[in-house]
């Protein structure tokens, strides 16, 4: 139940991109096309957990214990960005063509502060090993149905006649904002 | 001047010597800031004692205890005491998982006798303009001088005595339930800080 | 690029969140209030300026390979040093902030600032560039955060003045209120850019018709 409660609140109610504003910048960057958003939500997820993963191990067996706490930030980012170092070469050798489309998103995932943030929030939750993983899954799912969702509205808005002051960005901000205020109704299930 | 070339002992010397001018950066600001760190929290704990108790002399979050609510939490009890040692009350940092939107934190603050001198909120993902209306009034007056143990804190909804904010049943069931569970405490700990002056 | 040029760049003409949308997090997650924007843009403009003024200090004792590891390590410093300083002295703002202090070190202006700016310039200019590109990013925090305080909650910077329990429209002190208005303030700013641009061939034409007489 309670694992339960970890999954529905981060996938839905306290949705990662539409409610605490994480990962923004590949959420309006790569979602122009569906097939894209997939590749990238793709590479997040992978990222986002094995880096919590890391983050929570390192928190846990050297900062607290050599009460290091004041190195959390620095020391998470380095370790955020070897990973992405690592991702990003075994993408190029086992899919060619996943790296190609991605392009220059890869590396950013570095600067995608959805990860970065979700390692910050399971060490300030005070989460075991498990549900640590498991919150990191579960945000990266969240991540991962905005990011589609959102990127088959926009496919489709391609086709729509708009104002042309709010060709583009705006209109795609305020259609993120309408699919944020859907999500909104998942709010209190918790409760 | 020519950039240093990407030798393996260049990049390994610039990574070494930058992590630890920043590593020793970083522990020294960490010193100095590491007691008005404290301090600060220190007066932000202070503060929401105060508002939820009347005037002590002691000083409460130096005899801090600790009680366990259901579930297992802990919850920090904070004693209140005049010149002479005596009790006069007690503030009880209390938290409610039942909100509409995560946790719930308020500091409730009991006299002697167990009636509610004053609630604070603490914390709270409350939805803003509904559920934020717990930290006003007419809300939370309705609290002040009743005693749980005859005033049921439970909303009117389901057989209670607390009118609810309107369209905030969830947070105004949410907070009694804080209440109740600080005043649990509030029974637990009640005679240990009686007994030690 | 004189001086001045380079200051003014980061207020309109590249603007971080108007023209170049770059971070995008902070800017919708923090801004429910005019503070908050400010303090976080004032957060951020002290990380530009500092970690810039570091990197073109050290960009030529830096071998090329490690060069943004080496960029990542300075600004995470000062990310945490302002975390530190804000959690001492300013606590009120560190708790209304949160998460968004931290996650400064992952703040795309800041590392693309260092990379495509400090470290192919001298100190002064690179100050000079931090000093433009955050106050630009922090007037673009306040100015959302204030639009969406006066139509949220009623006030600006926390001075209300709406009657109590007044009606306001709440959505936009919300997560999506975030969205909709950064979109509507930066349609705006299109349109006044574009008008902006229209009218230089009449200003061009328009002082002949005075010595014609």
């Amino acid at each position: 139940m309670e694992y339960l409660l970890i999954v529905i609140s981060a996938v839905f109610v306290n949705n990662i991109v539409l409610s605490q504003f994480l990962g923004i910048c590949s959420f309006l960057g790569v979602s122009k096309k569906v097939e894209t958003a997939v590749g990238m939500t793709g590479a997040v997820m992978f990222v986002l957990v094995l880096s919590t993963l890391a983050t929570y191990l390192l928190m846990k067996s050297v900062l607290e214990p050599l009460g290091l706490e004041y190195l959390r930030t620095i020391s998470f980012i380095l370790v955020i960005a070897a990973l992405v170092q690592m991702v990003e070469i075994a993408l190029k050798k086992v899919s060619p063509p996943l790296y190609q489309a991605l392009g220059i998103y890869l590396p950013l995932i570095t600067t995608n502060c959805a990860v970065l943030g979700v390692a910050i929030l399971t060490i300030q939750k005070d989460f075991n090993l498990l549900q640590g993983v498991l919150f990191a899954f579960s945000h990266a799912l969240g991540f991962g149905l905005a990011m589609i969702s959102f990127s088959g509205m926009r496919e489709h808005l391609e086709y729509a006649e708009i104002p042309a002051r709010m060709k583009g960005v705006p209109i795609s901000l305020i259609l993120a904002g309408l699919l944020s205020m859907a999500f909104m109704g998942f709010a209190g299930i918790g409760a | 001047m020519a950039k240093l070339p990407s030798t393996i002992f260049n990049m390994v010397m610039t990574l070494v010597i930058v992590s630890l001018l920043s590593g020793g950066s970083l522990a020294l600001m960490n010193e100095a800031t590491k007691e008005p760190i404290r301090q600060a929290l220190y007066q932000k704990q202070l503060e929401a004692i105060k508002a939820v108790l009347p005037e002590f002399q002691n000083d409460p979050v130096g005899e801090l205890a600790n009680a366990t609510s259901e579930g297992g939490q802990a919850l920090e009890c904070y004693p209140a005491r005049d010149a002479e040692g005596n009790l006069l009350g007690m503030a009880v940092k209390s938290v409610s998982p039942r909100g509409y939107s995560g946790d719930i934190w308020l500091m409730v603050g009991f006299k002697a006798d167990g009636s509610l001198h004053g609630v604070q909120v603490l914390e709270h993902h409350e939805t803003p303009g509904l559920g934020t209306k717990m930290a006003d009034s007419p809300f939370k007056d309705q609290f002040i001088g009743k005693n749980p143990a005859d005033f049921d804190l439970r909303v009117k909804k389901d057989g209670g005595q607390v009118d609810a904010i309107t369209a905030a049943t969830i947070s105004s069931r949410a907070y009694g339930d804080a209440i109740e569970r600080a005043y649990q405490a509030f029974l637990q700990q009640k005679s240990a800080f009686e007994a030690q002056p | 690029m004189t001086h001045s040029e380079n200051f003014t760049k980061g207020f309109f003409k590249e603007n971080a969140v108007f023209v170049l949308l770059l971070g995008m997090c902070p800017t919708l997650g923090v801004t429910t209030t005019a503070f908050n924007g400010l303090g976080m843009g004032l957060a951020t403009t002290f990380v530009l300026v500092m970690s810039n003024i570091v990197v073109a200090l050290v960009k030529d004792l830096v071998p090329d390979k490690v060069r943004i590891p080496t960029f990542v390590v300075i600004i995470a410093s000062f990310v945490a040093i302002v975390e530190m300083g804000l959690q001492a002295y300013i606590p009120f703002l560190y708790e209304q902030l949160g998460l968004f202090i931290p996650l400064i070190v992952v703040n795309c202006i800041i590392l693309g600032r260092a990379e495509s700016f400090a470290s192919k310039n001298s100190v002064l200019p690179s100050m000079i560039d931090g000093l433009s590109m955050g106050l630009g990013f922090a007037m673009a925090l306040t100015m959302l955060g204030t639009v969406r305080e006066i139509l949220g909650s009623g006030s600006v910077f926390g001075l209300s003045f709406v009657p109590q329990g007044a009606t306001t429209i709440l959505i936009f002190v919300m997560p999506p209120g975030a969205f909709i208005a950064l979109g509507y303030l930066i349609a705006g700013i299109n349109a006044l850019q574009a008008r902006a641009r229209k009218p230089k061939p009449v200003a061009a034409k328009a002082p002949e018709p005075l010595p014609a007489n």
